[in-house]
């Protein structure tokens, strides 16, 4: 298995990378003895530069997967920062037992989950991930660990939590699961005609179900603007369904990088025309296991290579919706009207759960994910065309998933980064970091 | 089931012990770092094993060797299963200049295998039954100049424990030599990792499942059986033209 390195998105590639794995929290090598900057990096999920460092070093935890402690009366499972969620899963849903919250791919480790303050389809009840955990152990590069928790070391507890791994190490963490009563989902697929049906659903769904999100159609425009499918659920009640497996395997490797026209506006209208009309029904309702329900794309591993050599780029943001939708059908429009192809679109509302985390992307409003295969620099005009009716709202970009925003950008979604940055490691630092701080900073 | 893992912090040999974690095993480990052993046995209680001891060794000073096994045997009330997994790479280009270097690596790799295998295959054939693993390697199987002493080491264990096995197998043990290829692990951390870098997981899991059914010899991945048939028909007066 050989590793790469990059991120999720394969843009930007990263140069001149030095990488040290890590095997043991209580043989960590001496960080000040390294040259230039250290950050810690997991299973390269984040998509754009915020799991890279040009020029630096990076700190393979994925060795650190040991357990170190498990409470199966009260859910409470401390464990080293390189656990992988779907390993994770192995081990507690047969035990009755769901993480706080997961993100769309179960091949993140515990301490990228923190460092991104991940968030999912639960948002609207339970918050972000950072949310869960009661508490971890940091090492800094002097050498100190601290355990840090609301009440130790709060507020370097608060700065990473969404902090990007610029704080330090995340050695070991300790967070709350949630029971489940199974591994099945009773969901409910919902087709709606345009964005004002889907606020309607969503706020309808919210009170009762645990998990919703939206696939949008990012390609019709008119009254068929923003048109797409709801997926809400529950924890279903059943122990087992008959001839089911609960865990299907991965079913298909993306063999090599596709060309790079095979994603383009045709095959995509083509896609998203099929997808809208195979829900036969308005509603379609069926008990199906956890791992499709929250998982769907790990299903072909690899899948970023669907997008070919130059890679892609993903775009999230939040917008507070509380009384004007004005924003979202904006930019629904702009891409519409864009001729530039979404394959993947999510929509989702966000609940007022507050994150502890300082620089937690999600907050009260509606979040949007977007993937744009890269064409250079059309795509990345376009894109800042978007950050420009995003950040006029009062909007944010999510770093997990950036690989381009300016430091305007970047200062208008965290106002707060410099009450933050003075908790970040002299000796850690991020591509992403150097690129939505270097301007401000020299600026001064 | 009462398992004695030796070597246990060795990461193929933790995965392995993580599979017999799950079956509720009873595990014996022994290492020569106490806090490592100790961050082994927590993570291994908490996917299901029913006990956990650890025991620290310099497993290059052989008069351990009894006294671990005896240990072992005291706190898990017998053994049904051993896995013998500690090993030094060693730099074979340092190593080649010195006697004393080039003997202590063969020590660890092989003389510290062959005193505990010796101790083991005693027991196992008093008892009539059970299961005796040890790590071996596909270095061990030709002689090459990038690392010809490790694998001289290996090719001495495994051909001791293809007679252990011809013993013990009138008693019904099984008798295991397992032949990792690349694994990627912290032996091979200085390495640049390519496609033939196996995980220690999948590692772990196939052993542990020749463990229980009882085979001879394995390589794992399996696509190195196909490697290592090749590598060993080559005839000498070409294999020694090449830079392997």
């Amino acid at each position: 298995m050989s590793r790469s390195y990059q991120s999720w998105g394969n843009y930007p590639k990263a140069r001149n990378q030095r990488v040290i794995p890590i095997h043991w929290r209580d043989a960590f090598p001496d960080l000040q003895a390294i040259e230039g900057s250290v950050l810690a990096y997991g299973y390269g999920r984040s998509y754009g530069d915020s799991c890279l460092n040009e020029n630096g070093t990076l700190l393979d935890i994925t060795p650190l997967n040991r357990y170190i402690a498990f409470d199966a009366e009260r859910g409470l499972i401390r464990c080293e920062s390189g656990v992988l969620f779907a390993d994770l899963l192995q081990y507690i849903v047969p035990r009755g037992w769901f993480l706080p919250t997961t993100p769309g791919t179960k091949y993140v480790s515990v301490g990228g989950a923190i460092a991104n303050d991940v968030h999912g389809k639960n948002h609207h009840v339970a918050g972000t991930f950072g949310r869960h955990v009661t508490r971890f152990e940091l090492l800094r590069s002097d050498g100190s660990r601290l355990v840090c928790s609301p009440t130790e070391n709060a507020e370097l507890y608060r700065a990473t939590i969404g902090g990007l791994g610029l704080t330090g190490v995340i050695l070991w963490a300790e967070f709350q699961l949630r029971r489940i009563p199974g591994p099945y989902i009773v969901q409910e697929k919902i087709r709606f005609g345009n964005i004002d049906e889907f606020f309607a659903i969503s706020e309808d769904s919210d009170k009762d179900y645990e998990y919703t999100v939206a696939w949008v159609d990012c390609v019709s425009g008119g009254d068929k603007l923003g048109r797409g499918i709801f997926i809400r659920g529950n924890n279903a009640w059943v122990a087992r369904v008959p001839n089911k497996s609960a865990v299907p395997k991965t079913l298909l490797t993306a063999p090599f990088d596709l060309p790079s026209f095979a994603l383009n506006l045709h095959t995509v209208r083509v896609f998203n025309e099929v997808y809208y009309h195979a829900l036969l029904t308005k509603v379609q309702r069926k008990i199906v296991p956890y791992d499709p329900f929250f998982y769907p794309l790990d299903a072909i591993n690899e899948w970023n290579r669907l997008y070919g050599k130059a890679g892609f780029l993903q775009y999230q943001f939040v917008v507070p919706y509380a009384n004007d939708r004005s924003a979202i059908k904006e930019i629904l429009r702009q891409i519409s009207a864009s001729g530039v192809v979404s394959f993947l679109a999510v929509l989702k509302v966000f609940g007022d759960v507050k994150s502890p985390g300082m620089l937690s992307f999600p907050r009260p409003g509606v979040t949007l994910a977007l993937d744009f295969p890269y064409r250079g620099a059309p795509t990345l005009r376009f894109l800042d065309r978007l950050d420009q009716i995003v950040r006029e709202c009062g909007g944010a970009l999510y770093p997990a998933k950036d690989a381009r925003m300016s430091p305007q950008m970047f200062e208008a979604s965290f106002p707060n980064w410099r009450e933050f940055s003075q908790y970040i490691d002299p000796k850690f630092s991020s591509s992403f970091w150097r690129r939505v701080t270097g301007q401000a900073v020299s600026g001064k | 089931m009462k398992v004695l893992i030796i070597g246990a912090t060795s990461a193929i040999a933790h995965e392995v012990s993580r599979c017999f974690a799950a079956d509720n095993a009873s595990l014996f480990l022994v290492a020569r770092s106490a806090e490592k052993l100790a961050a082994i046995a927590d993570d291994l209680r908490v996917l299901g094993a029913a006990k956990v001891e650890t025991y620290v060794a310099d497993l290059a000073d052989l008069s351990t060797h009894e006294t671990l096994i005896a240990a072992a045997r005291a706190a898990l009330g017998g053994i049904d299963a051993a896995l013998i997994a500690h090993g030094v790479l060693g730099d074979q280009k340092t190593a080649q200049q010195s006697v004393t270097a080039t003997l202590e690596l063969f020590h660890v790799n092989a003389v510290s295998y062959i005193s505990l295998i010796t101790l083991l295959a005693n027991h196992f054939e008093a008892q009539r039954q059970g299961c005796l693993a040890v790590i071996g390697s596909v270095a061990g199987e030709r002689g090459r100049a990038s690392n010809y002493i490790y694998g001289a080491a290996k090719g001495a264990v495994a051909l001791f424990m293809s007679g252990v096995r011809n013993r013990l197998a009138k008693v019904g043990v099984s008798v295991l030599t397992v032949k990792p290829g690349f694994v990627d692990t912290p032996m091979t951390a200085h390495m640049k990792k390519n496609v033939l870098f196996a995980k220690p997981a999948q590692v772990g899991k196939r052993i542990y499942a020749a463990m229980l059914k009882g085979e001879d010899v394995i390589y794992v991945p399996s696509f190195w059986m196909l490697i290592m048939l090749i590598i060993r028909n080559i005839p000498e007066r070409l294999f020694k033209r090449l830079n392997l």
